[in-house]
């Protein structure tokens, strides 16, 4: 079979240092997502670096913000106490992805770097900008149904196909990162990218970067809800996905955060329908209002013509399904 | 003779080997030196193959050898009259994922490489997998004239009338266990196989013709399959490219092909519009059908199935026309699956229906027993038994149909739209000749068939059959199938297992039971002064009636006369009598949905279907069998479909995650009722088939039953949110 060095990394630094040494080198941890990506033949690595001995575990409260280490199960964050009373729409999120199975396996790292569903991505037969700068975009004029709608380019129309992602874009976290240059952080808004001309940039982690934790920053929502309309009931990506977390307080709407997924190649912060919810009272008539504004510039090609229409009434059933109208 | 009382409630006889794993399904068997072959697919959709480098592959660790049109050992009966994709046999390309070669190396990873190897160059031609594109190019098939009753187009003058065009689009089996074969030439001229397939004797036959040999010197293993659903019906060209690798290496090869490789090579259900007309009388008095369906085929071989068979005979309608026809396209042939053909024809049907019950302001259900076909209107004789108004009645009950408010978009329920559909489904109810070996030890009973169980749980029927015949218990008989060395049996397709091979148990066993008793009243003391009339079975002993303290048991009797065993083998099929009838079974479905009225979001919240298919034999496997039909009319309604990219003619779904097939939340409580009473013609059981009309007519229950509670009409399966959203 093909033939790749593997490296267990005991500490960070052991990790990026393995990864600095050869070009095309890969952390894995659940591998949910990677391996298939290697048996398709979509992706190579001449290393693997096997980073799940890495301390990085665990969930703790911090002053103004929840910690979550980046190799905490999908299935763990999801069925967390502090996750559940505190960000109820994170561990919804959580258990619309996938399946138990496959949340068994996955991490809060490797979730993030989650590559596109894009079948043209995964089928190494067919054009596919992501996977092959300048080889074309099989979707755009293909089957495109699942794609995106928001912040396209002539490059690429794939969709970043993660739930968790979208329930964090709404949460405002944070990813921090470890690397050869030391620690940063990256805002969740600023993680990934949309493809313009470099589609086969997913996020501006850097090569041999490393996601150690996301953050989330503390938050007095007082109504969320995290809606997925998919094909059937369980295991299916997103036809669109919305994130909702309101502050409601004396019937006004004092903070609103939208996210959409299933819509872009990263979650979808919708800032501007946020702004016409606030201040507003929680009722159909506003959301409807705020949730007809979140579509100005969709771009639909032929098969994802019905997504701008589904958007509406997907936030819109998010916002009423928050405030339990 | 008397029949001993009949339980009904047995549990699948090999549950435990299931559970457990200890079943042996084909690729879980070993043989020692076997190497593993990896498939190599064509990348182009019609065209010839330029060149096939395989140095590299070669080269590759562990990889033996790389076997296709250009160095394939001889098929002799390619040269024949050979149906079929004619595999390794020449450079003709005529689909994606047509498997070219076949790569084998001593681990299955190291053959999976080495495939990735195999370097390809094509001349490619224009190719055409878009039905609506090429109706131009439609047949129909073995020159079929369509059929006419009455008089043509009558619909048209009919007081009332509606016209509709249905499409389904293709759909995969996809059962669980992935197609294969381990091949084994254990001489030059002999071959040992164990098989993924419904019937081990056709392949058996069909291989005899490939490779021009003695059918027995093929010996086919088939004990247990994980599911099929009609794609197990014939011998693919991957099996046989795997007999040719195994002939190369001159070793054993095991061949198991890969999920999106079943998208290409093991059968599909054929891409369909149809088109119904139907006209009626104010009153709701059919006046004439028109039903027109096209499906595709693939462009070397012309794929036939009963789209429109069930609109010939459904309803007492005077006037009905049909046409069918295909259209050659770069796809692979489709083979039939889960209900077949019928299923097809009945979304339509039971759709057109539904639309014309509410043209006519008239429940639905009302105008299905207002034509109630008494007779069979096509052949215009008796059916041998029919309670569909039986079933629907029992149906509607349990759904609470009339309590319904029939308009549509008229009822919600927790914030969702309402709905609730009903279709009827019908298939024919065969019998065909089998074989059965029926032996009895002082163990108990065992009966060998060369049948197969691709799930329902036939040897569970068949014990029940043989106890109910023999009057042993249960636990002692044992019926062994799915090899090629047994006594002949068909195919098990088109619901006819219980029928065919179940007559030929119970026929196999009352001859054994009838031996014995002359055995037992020609040397037992016992039984000297009886006559076999007077003589009893049950519980595993034989009495004389009326005869306090004469049983004895077979065992004892056995041993008296002894023996050690009794055997007979008996063939048995449909009587003469049986040609004065027509034979189907019936069904019908209710389905209660919830639509979200702004996401378009269709669940199921409730199905009940009843079914008449005559006596039921074995109640607990039956009404699994009828679940699992269900289940797959979930997913043809809400969302199977296999996607094809016509610039390419390649799938772009051809996986478990993207071609969705229902899941377990997608799947509400499916209450199931039997009409259970015998039908008086067909067996000695009286038992009709029923493994497809469990599906058949269940898509247009869904689709009822979304314009129920949407008021829109959506005739293109699947019925996706969007579909809902945008109509």
């Amino acid at each position: 079979m093909n033939q790749f060095s593997y490296y267990r990394a005991s500490t960070v630094k052991a990790a990026i240092d393995a990864a600095s040494r050869s070009g095309n080198t890969r952390f894995i941890a659940g591998g949910t997502n990677l391996l298939d990506l290697m048996k398709s033949g979509v992706l190579t690595a001449e290393t693997l670096v096997d980073i799940n001995k890495l301390p990085l575990r665990e969930i703790r409260q911090e002053q103004n913000r929840l910690h979550i280490g980046a190799l905490v199960l999908n299935s763990s964050l999801a069925e967390d106490d502090i996750v559940k009373k505190q960000y109820p729409l994170l561990s919804e999120a959580l258990l619309a992805g996938a399946s138990p199975q496959l949340r068994n396996m996955a991490t809060v790292g490797g979730n993030l770097l989650q590559r596109t569903r894009c079948t043209y991505f995964y089928d190494t037969t067919m054009p596919c900008n992501k996977r092959t700068p300048g080889s074309g975009c099989g979707a755009m004029d293909g089957i495109n149904r699942m794609h995106a709608i928001f912040g396209v380019s002539d490059q690429c129309i794939a969709v970043h196909p993660s739930d968790m992602c979208v329930a964090l874009a709404a949460l405002d976290a944070n990813i921090l990162v470890a690397g050869p240059k030391g620690q940063r952080t990256i805002a969740m808004k600023d993680f990934h990218r949309l493809p313009g001309n470099t589609p086969q940039l997913d996020n501006t982690l850097g090569k041999t970067e490393l996601i150690t934790a996301v953050e989330i920053p503390a938050a007095n929502f007082t109504n969320w809800h995290y809606l997925k309309v998919r094909d059937r009931a369980s295991y299916a990506f997103a036809l669109v996905s919305v994130a909702v977390a309101l502050q409601v307080e004396n019937n006004r709407i004092k903070d609103a955060r939208i996210a959409l997924g299933g819509v872009a190649s990263k979650p979808w912060r919708l800032l501007q329908t946020e702004q016409l919810l606030k201040g507003q009272t929680p009722t159909a008539d506003n959301f409807r209002k705020a949730a007809e504004k979140s579509i100005e510039g969709a771009v639909t090609r032929t098969y994802n013509a019905f997504k701008p229409a589904m958007v509406v009434n997907s936030i819109q059933t998010a916002l009423l399904k928050s405030v339990a109208i | 003779m008397k029949q001993a009382a009949k339980g009904n409630s047995l549990n699948r006889v090999d549950g435990a080997l299931k559970v457990t794993g200890a079943a042996k399904y084909f690729a879980d068997h070993q043989v020692p030196g076997m190497q593993y072959g990896v498939l190599v697919c064509s990348t182009i959709s019609s065209g010839t193959i330029k060149s096939i480098d395989a140095v590299k592959a070669l080269k590759a660790p562990g990889v033996t050898a790389v076997v296709s049109h250009l160095n394939t050992p001889p098929v002799p009966g390619f040269k024949q009259d050979y149906r079929g994709l004619k595999i390794f046999n020449d450079d003709r390309i005529y689909a994606n994922g047509q498997p070219i070669a076949i790569v084998v190396a001593d681990t299955l990873e190291r053959a999976t490489y080495g495939a990735s190897l195999v370097s390809v160059t094509y001349n490619q031609e224009t190719h055409q997998t878009d039905i609506s594109k090429n109706i131009g190019k439609a047949y129909p098939p073995n020159n079929d004239k369509g059929y006419l009753r009455g008089e043509a187009d009558a619909w048209k003058n009919a007081a009332v009338n509606i016209s509709a065009t249905y499409t389904i689009p293709l759909e995969v089996h996809n059962p669980m266990e992935l197609a294969g074969i381990i091949a084994h030439w254990t001489s030059a001229d002999t071959l040992t196989l164990y098989a993924k397939t419904q019937g081990v004797k056709n392949v058996q036959g069909t291989l005899s013709k490939v490779f021009q040999l003695p059918p027995n010197n093929f010996t086919v293993h088939s004990q247990f399959v994980g599911g099929a659903f009609g794609m197990g019906l014939r011998v693919w060209p991957l099996e046989i490219a795997a007999i040719l690798a195994a002939r190369k290496v001159q070793k054993p090869v095991k061949l198991v092909i890969s999920r999106n490789q079943m998208f290409t090579m093991a059968g599909y259900r054929p891409y369909s519009i149809q088109e119904l007309n139907i006209g009626a009388t104010e009153d709701g008095k059919l006046v004439g059908i028109t039903h027109k369906a096209t499906a595709n085929t693939s462009a070397y071989e012309t794929f036939t199935e009963g789209i429109v068979a069930m609109t010939k005979f459904m309803y007492a309608c005077p006037n009905v026309n049909t046409q069918y026809q295909v259209v050659p396209l770069n796809i692979g042939t489709p083979i039939w699956m889960r209900g077949p053909g019928e299923a097809t024809g009945s979304f339509a049907l039971e759709s057109a229906i539904d639309e014309l019950a509410y043209k006519l302001k008239l429940d639905p259900l009302e105008l299905r027993i207002r034509n109630h076909a008494d007779i069979d209107p096509e052949h215009n004789r008796p059916f041998s038994s029919k309670y569909l108004k039986e079933a629907y009645q029992t149906g509607a009950e349990k759904i609470g149909w009339y309590q319904r408010n029939p308009a549509p978009k008229s009822m919600t329920e927790d914030g969702m739209l309402v709905g609730y559909g009903v279709s009827s489904g019908t298939f024919g109810a065969y019998r065909s000749g089998a074989t059965v070996m029926a032996t009895l030890t002082p163990e108990g009973l065992v009966l060998k068939s060369a049948a197969s169980d691709i799930g329902p749980g036939t040897g569970t029927a068949m014990v029940q059959i043989a106890a109910n015949a023999t009057g042993l218990p249960t636990g002692r008989i044992k019926f062994m199938l799915g090899e090629s060395a047994y006594p002949n049996a068909p195919q098990q397709g088109g619901s006819a297992t219980v029928s065919t091979v179940g007559s030929a148990v119970s026929d196999a066993c009352k001859a054994l039971m009838n031996e014995l008793g002359k055995m037992a009243i020609k040397d037992h003391p016992s039984f000297k002064q009886a006559t076999i009339e007077e003589l009893q079975h049950g519980n595993g002993q034989l009495s004389v009636a009326n005869k306090a303290g004469s049983a004895v048991t077979y065992a004892q009797l056995l041993k008296d006369l002894n023996l050690p065993e009794v055997s007979v083998t008996t063939t048995s099929q449909a009587g003469e009598n049986a040609k004065k009838y027509s034979m189907y079974a019936f069904s019908v479905h209710f389905a209660k949905i919830h639509v979200h009225p702004l996401t378009g979001v269709v669940r199921i919240k409730q199905v009940v279907s009843v079914a008449d298919a005559g006596t039921i034999v074995s109640m607990k496997t039956a009404r699994s069998q009828m679940i699992g039909g269900v289940t797959g009319g979930i997913g043809m309604a809400l969302m199977e479909e296999g996607l094809i990219d016509h610039r390419f003619g390649r799938y772009v779904n051809n996986n478990y995650a993207d071609y969705h097939v229902p899941v377990n939340a997608d799947t509400p409580p499916i209450d199931v009722y039997f009409v259970d009473k015998p039908d008086p013609v067909i067996n000695p059981m009286g038992a009709k088939g029923m493994g497809e009309i469990a599906l058949i007519g269940f898509a247009a229950a869904v689709s009822n039953a979304v314009y129920h509670a949407t008021g829109k009409r959506i005739r293109e399966l699947p019925i996706t949110p969007d579909k809902i959203l945008l109509a």
